[in-house]
């Protein structure tokens, strides 16, 4: 008769299947899509950039862990991988490529190890290593190449964004056609030309339930209400809230990136503040900003009040009163 | 039937089709049974027998002292053993009569019966349920006579008899809601009568449709109503149940009386029924033996005081690899380092299985599962914070003591964080200053 001791374990006995693993990999999957619509339009410069940057993203991690002595396994979590993915989705599809493996090297270091790793960075790594390039290297980031499939032959390129904001497109009416934004066959950063395959893997996420749905319907809602009010009042000189949603980095920033679970708000109210503060400040950027884009410095900016958010908005305890009496 | 629910939760597999089709069997009454004077958690009763005395079935031998205990009954008639500490579930050692059984169930002489329970005055109910030593069979226990007697000010307008079993697993309230239909019904009546409310409800998951058609066959218009439930975890949990029904909350560190009502796990109504018609204290219980490493899961009625051996053995013994023995359920039941403990009044199931290795842990990657199912609205990656690097106080504004320990945050985490456990440690701490600061207070 077995009569042994049995494992004493505090409650509950039941664990659900999904983990930290299971998470990034889906996010992985997710961004698939917009990865292999960038190979078709840019070919192979787009295949040794993702190469480049997962390369050296995950020794950057490897070497971490070893100095840190962290359990050497969480080089497959998936994350670095996701940071790498990301990272090179945000460059100019003709970045050399020792300018991406800097950035990669500052996205996992500074980004992401220096605060502790996984779970602890207050700022979303790849987008710590891509600013660290546009600010060392201002010139190469935003220096533009045509997809192939445009067949123009111009050693430079204006991205639609570039183009409404330095070029007034809207009175010119050289505005890039929606359709070209939605399929990706325009200029811009790797992964973010192409809005119908970020909203493929965007779908995933969603129904997967991986990310907040709270973020991207924030975002897009305060970027779509603040254009959307210059739009109405001059629309000769204002493009309409959806070239916005679709042109630049948007929606990769909405479902990719400020749905980074370590770096946005736990609690509902904090998530909303956290969504709506960085639609609002890419409609403030874009519109009056020196630059055309405003996506990554939003999302940087809102991760930096994400403790505070975290912090002074606690969700109503079930049986607490509405209001203090 | 439109099927009601509260916000938030979790779905955790059910493996209920292991055992829902079982009827209860009673098994029979082992050779030894060791009560434990404690069977909650509160003060103990006071040994009313000694060693090498005789005790008849149903013989009262432990007497409540303080308002939040519950006098303990014989389960066998025999020999008193010895009046001792032996292993108990709860985790540690607790004087417990044991008692060698003669095999003969010689009744109490003391055991009597009324013939007109529904007749009985709410004061005369509320005696015999205390006297019966009945408590709350989900699980926590609570003395039920003082669950009866409401104070004063805080009248009482709907009785919540709760049959959602919502814990994964277990099925033997699923077969007394079959088996013991119309005792539950009229337990419902008395309970309803003791506490002066006007309406009885039913609240059953959607998971158990056969044991709604049990209750809307038998019961007669307008006595209780029935509430069909969403099937969702811990839809049972009281809080929860009332605020599923009824839409209202228990205000916090408050009790259902606060807002009106009073909550009765079938089974203690049932008991209720049992103890006031027949005069039967409190000495059997429901539970459901199951689990991959139980060879034949059963439920069964057990006698309390019962081994967990004896009823593994009754249920073909336990697979050889099995490395985990629960009291309770999966969610919220606590494993056992020994199956030499007894069944206690609180013993809703009695689970075996094999796990393997746990998940590796990794840090808190904040995605907010927890916070999304936490169906008391808490944050529990925040509250583990708290408590790790000791911020006491804020854990107990974010409403550390608001925690049901429910499991459902750890259940859902990715991390695989023990998060139940940190914030049961940060109740034991902040709970441990409190006491601290009224005692300085009282200098």
């Amino acid at each position: 008769m077995p009569n042994s001791e049995y494992m004493i374990r505090s409650s509950p006995h039941f664990k659900d299947k999904d983990s930290v693993p299971k998470i990034m990999y889906t996010v992985i999957i997710a961004l698939l899509p917009a990865v292999f619509t960038s190979v078709y339009y840019f070919r192979l410069k787009a295949v040794v950039l993702y190469f480049a940057c997962l390369v050296a993203c995950l020794a950057t991690e490897a070497i971490f862990l070893w100095v840190r002595k962290k359990p050497f396994q969480s080089l497959w979590d998936g994350s670095a991988a996701i940071t790498a993915l990301l990272l090179a989705m945000t460059l100019p599809p003709d970045l050399s490529l020792d300018l991406a493996v800097i950035g990669s090297v500052v996205a996992i270091a500074i980004g992401k190890q220096v605060f502790g790793g996984l779970g602890y960075n207050i700022f979303n790594p790849a987008l710590v290593g891509r600013a660290f390039i546009q600010t060392a290297f201002p010139v190469a980031m935003t220096t533009w190449i045509p997809p192939v499939t445009l067949h123009v032959d111009t050693a430079t390129f204006a991205t639609p964004l570039g183009n409404l904001k330095f070029q007034d497109a809207v009175v010119q009416g050289t505005l890039a056609p929606l359709k070209d934004l939605l399929l990706g066959n325009t200029g811009g950063c790797l992964g973010e030309t192409s809005a119908v395959a970020l909203f493929i893997g965007a779908l995933i996420l969603l129904t997967k339930k991986t990310i907040n749905w709270r973020i991207p319907v924030g975002i897009i809602l305060a970027l779509s209400v603040f254009t959307g009010l210059f739009w109405l009042v001059n629309p000769n000189k204002f493009a309409t809230p959806v070239f916005h949603i679709l042109a630049g980095g948007l929606l990769i920033g909405a479902f990719f990136m400020a749905t980074d679970m370590v770096t946005s708000p736990i609690t509902p109210r904090g998530t909303w503040i956290y969504a709506l503060g960085i639609g609002l400040m890419v409609g403030l950027i874009r519109l009056f900003g020196g630059f055309a884009e405003g996506v990554m410095y939003s999302i940087l900016f809102m991760n930096t009040i994400v403790p505070l958010l975290n912090r002074s908005f606690r969700p109503r305890i079930l049986g607490e009163r509405r209001k203090p009496q | 039937m439109r099927r009601k629910t509260f916000p938030h939760g979790i779905h955790p597999p059910e493996y209920k089709s292991l055992t829902e089709a079982k009827a209860l069997e009673a098994m029979p009454p082992p050779e030894k049974v060791s009560i434990p004077l404690l069977q909650h958690f509160g003060s103990p009763a006071k040994p009313l027998v000694k060693k090498g005395e005789e005790v008849s079935l149903g013989q009262k031998i432990g007497e409540s002292t303080a308002l939040f205990s519950a006098s303990v009954h014989a389960s066998v008639s025999g020999k008193v053993l010895s009046v001792d500490g032996v292993h108990h579930p709860l985790g540690k050692p607790i004087p417990a009569v044991t008692i060698a059984n003669d095999g003969e169930d010689r009744p109490a002489p003391e055991i009597q019966g009324s013939a007109d329970p529904l007749s009985l005055d709410p004061e005369t109910i509320c005696q015999i349920v205390k006297e019966a030593g009945i408590v709350g069979l989900g699980g926590a226990a609570f003395p039920t006579a003082v669950k009866l007697s409401p104070p004063k000010d805080k009248p009482i307008d709907t009785v919540i008899i709760n049959g959602c079993e919502c814990e994964p697993v277990l099925t033997a309230d699923h077969r007394v809601m079959l088996e013991y239909t119309e005792d539950i019904l009229r337990g419902a009546e008395l309970v309803r009568k003791a506490a002066g409310a006007e309406r009885t409800i039913i609240g059953i998951e959607d998971n158990k449709k056969d044991a709604v058609r049990a209750f809307l066959e038998v019961m007669d218009n307008g006595s209780a109503e029935i509430v069909l439930l969403k099937t969702k975890y811990p839809q049972g949990a009281e809080k929860n149940l009332i605020n599923a029904i009824l839409g209202r909350e228990v205000p916090r560190g408050g009790l259902p009386f606060d807002v009106g009502v009073v909550v009765q796990n079938v089974g203690t109504a049932k008991a209720i029924w049992d103890a006031v018609k027949f005069g039967k204290p409190l000495y059997e219980r429901a539970l459901t033996a199951a689990g991959e490493g139980v060879r034949e899961p059963k439920n069964l009625m057990v006698r309390i005081g019962t081994p967990f051996q004896d009823v593994l053995d009754f249920c073909g013994g336990i697979e050889d690899n099995t490395n985990v023995l629960i009291m309770g359920g999966p969610m919220m039941g606590l494993s056992q380092w020994s199956p030499d403990v007894p069944v206690i009044k609180g013993t809703s199931g009695i689970l075996a299985w094999t796990v393997p290795v746990p998940p590796m842990e990794h840090s808190c990657i904040r995605c907010s599962r927890c916070v999304d199912h936490c169906p008391m609205r808490l944050v529990p990656t925040q509250l583990m914070k708290y408590v790790k690097y000791e911020f006491l106080s804020d854990a107990e504004n974010w409403g550390i003591l608001d925690c049901v320990e429910c499991g459902s945050c750890q259940y859902i985490c990715p991390a695989a964080i023990p998060l139940v456990h940190w914030i049961r440690l940060g109740k034991n701490q902040v709970m441990g200053l409190k006491r601290k600061k009224s005692a300085n207070n009282a200098e």
